[in-house]
């Protein structure tokens, strides 16, 4: 095993419904991911991207099949394992951005922090140093409702890197931004990558914000069609 | 999860809502508000009748004829002639109760009485001259009727300062003449305003020699209490054997349970006093308790609500590393702090409205009515209405808590 491993899986099912209402979301998919790569997987809705983010986010549990992380099996952890590994080592940014609305800014990025094991005396240093790198310091205190699409997105970028983590998901972060907010997000997660090194993976249908990772896989119908190297 | 920030996040999560939060907790408020009223009610109430018993002094025992009253509606005591004269030189006697200091009779006759023109509502009292000594009330003006005066069947009067006023105005009333049912009776001392004591309304009494209520307005021969005082407190239980004891064996009674007198203590008055009130406050209290339940079931049906609306943000902490112990912690937190501020408020207001109760009572009905804050019930309300909080939170919670972070998140 390569020393920077960071997801490998194989033959990856995940099956919704019983008997014969049975729908296969994910069949048989394997495939591994560095520490620093940013990867963007691809697929008309319904292919079963989405599913495969919710595994490797470790949000959902496989049917079948195994999930290393790091280098170890995860499928047969406690749902508190699963919990503390999603706080350590993991950033999601949702479409949807999900902002806790009435809140401040600060306290949607201090999110993760209250559950971490990180002393409360590193959180202000650490939210204003991921509010900095998406360029938000200026709305610190303001309503997370009251942003603009771009800054909200913006945010929930910041609280994906608070704590530092050893992969952000993004799940079509740009779906519901128009295209300059959107261009202007992929910038972001490119610089993060490539200045911060930081492992990204990306959920898209878009082509064109695809081709701002450097490996597009392509999922379809439950199962790897393609997986290309930039 | 760090405690400050648990509360934070709690207090957040509450207050989502406003209206929605006050209309919710305002079931805990009034269930906590009525027992902390009722309670207080409860206390004052008991203080007052203690106070009047308290009156009556701690070596004073009142022995009335007939077996114990049964209920407010038993009125063998008042058509008992079990307590005559012969009774009453018998428990005099010292080689019977060696430890009885003074006793004196009493004959008692309600109903209305003049001077002049002017009529007034009393309670003539017929007794001896040891009435101010056991009692310990002494009238401003003139003194109590001599032994002679007593034997003599003297038509004396002592009046208490509403009959007074009521009778001569402004006038001490002293050597004019009332008219009692149809006897005339010469005011020989005037009492100042004493208000209750024991079970005498001194203000509205007539104080006159036993012997002469009996031979001119009772026709009786035979009295409706003696009221006696033992030497010291210590010995007041001796006394009361004794005075057992002694009228048993002047009436020939073997069984107690058919003793045909009673005895009343300060002790006694007070227990029975305390476990009717006590009593009665329990009873209320329950039903106040009542409202708590039903506040508690508003506060689940809220977090029930609340927990729905917020799927999402369950999903969303749940995502970011919340243990489902994190989220529980958090709901029922949030539970927690609303039925507590309920609790809370609901103290501060049972104290200030049972406050505001007593000042009124005191100032415009003239009862004296000592506010007391019954600090136990407002305790015991206060963990109560944590534990409503806890225990209508925790269903809510549970469900909060057993959210998958996926369907959480895809939730709409």
């Amino acid at each position: 095993m390569s020393a920077d491993l960071l997801i490998d899986v194989k033959h990856l099912r995940k099956v919704y419904g019983k008997e014969e209402r049975q729908t296969v979301a994910l069949d048989d998919v394997s495939f591994s991911m560095n520490s620093g790569d940013f990867v963007a997987m691809m697929g008309p809705s319904g292919s079963g991207k989405s599913t495969l983010l919710q595994l490797l986010g470790l949000l959902d549990v496989p049917s079948a099949g195994t999930y290393f992380f790091e280098g170890k099996e995860t499928t047969h952890y406690s749902g508190k394992q699963l919990a503390r590994i999603r706080n350590e080592k993991m950033g999601f940014v949702f479409q949807a951005f999900n902002l806790l609305p009435k809140t401040s800014v600060y306290d949607n990025v201090v999110l993760p922090l209250l559950y971490s094991k990180i002393p409360s005396s590193h959180w202000k240093e650490r939210v204003l140093s991921a509010v900095d790198s998406v360029g938000l310091h200026h709305r610190l205190h303001h309503e997370s409702g009251m942003l603009s699409g771009g800054e909200k997105q913006r945010c929930a970028i910041a609280r994906a890197l608070v704590t530092d983590p050893a992969i952000i998901f993004a799940d079509e972060p740009t779906g519901n931004l128009d295209s300059k907010s959107g261009q202007n997000i992929m910038e972001i997660l490119r610089g993060l990558h490539e200045k911060k090194r930081h492992t990204i993976l990306l959920i898209t249908h878009e082509e064109r914000i695809a081709q701002y990772a450097e490996r597009i896989i392509t999922v379809r119908d439950g199962l790897i069609e393609r997986d290309v190297l930039l | 999860m760090k405690l400050s920030f648990a509360f934070r996040t709690a207090f957040v999560g509450m207050t989502r809502k406003k209206t929605r939060m006050v209309l919710t907790i305002l079931g805990i408020v009034i269930g906590i508000m009525s027992i902390i009223l009722i309670q207080s009610a409860g206390a004052g109430a008991q203080e007052l009748i203690l106070g009047q018993i308290r009156g009556l002094g701690s070596r004073t025992i009142f022995v009335e004829p007939g077996r114990e009253p049964q209920g407010p509606s038993d009125f063998s005591a008042f058509l008992t002639d079990s307590l005559k004269d012969r009774e009453l030189d018998a428990l005099l006697t010292k080689q019977n109760v060696p430890d009885l200091e003074d006793m004196t009779p009493f004959v008692m006759i309600p109903g209305s009485v003049s001077a002049g023109s002017q009529t007034t509502q009393a309670t003539t009292i017929g007794t001896s001259e040891l009435f101010g000594t056991i009692l310990d009330i002494y009238p401003n003006q003139g003194d109590y009727f001599s032994k002679e005066a007593i034997e003599a069947h003297a038509s004396l009067a002592l009046i208490g300062d509403t009959v007074r006023e009521h009778l001569f105005g402004v006038s001490d009333g002293m050597g004019e003449k009332i008219k009692i049912k149809g006897h005339l009776f010469k005011v020989m001392g005037v009492f100042a305003k004493k208000g209750q004591i024991g079970m005498i309304d001194v203000d509205h009494a007539i104080i006159v020699p036993y012997t002469t209520a009996q031979k001119y307005l009772t026709g009786t021969d035979y009295y409706q209490a003696l009221m006696g005082r033992a030497t010291s407190e210590a010995l007041l239980e001796t006394v009361v054997d004794d005075v057992s004891r002694t009228l048993r064996d002047l009436h020939q009674i073997e069984d107690s349970s058919k003793d045909d007198f009673h005895i009343i203590t300060q002790a006694v008055a007070t227990e029975r006093v305390k476990t009717i009130t006590d009593v009665l406050t329990a009873l209320l209290s329950s039903i106040a308790a009542i409202s708590l339940l039903v506040g508690g079931i508003g506060i689940m049906n809220m977090m029930l609500v609340s927990v729905s609306e917020r799927t999402r943000e369950i999903g969303l902490r749940k995502a970011l590393g919340a243990t489902s112990g994190d989220i529980l912690f958090q709901f029922l937190l949030e539970s927690l702090m609303l039925t507590s501020v309920g609790g809370l408020i609901g103290v501060g207001l049972g104290a200030g409205i049972s406050y505001l109760i007593s000042l009124g009572l005191t100032r415009f009905v003239s009862v004296n009515w000592t506010y007391t804050f019954p600090v136990s019930a407002a305790v015991v309300g206060l963990i109560v209405s944590a534990g409503v909080g806890i225990l209508f939170g925790l269903y809510p919670a549970r469900q909060a808590s057993r959210k998958s972070p996926m369907e959480a998140l895809r939730y709409e």
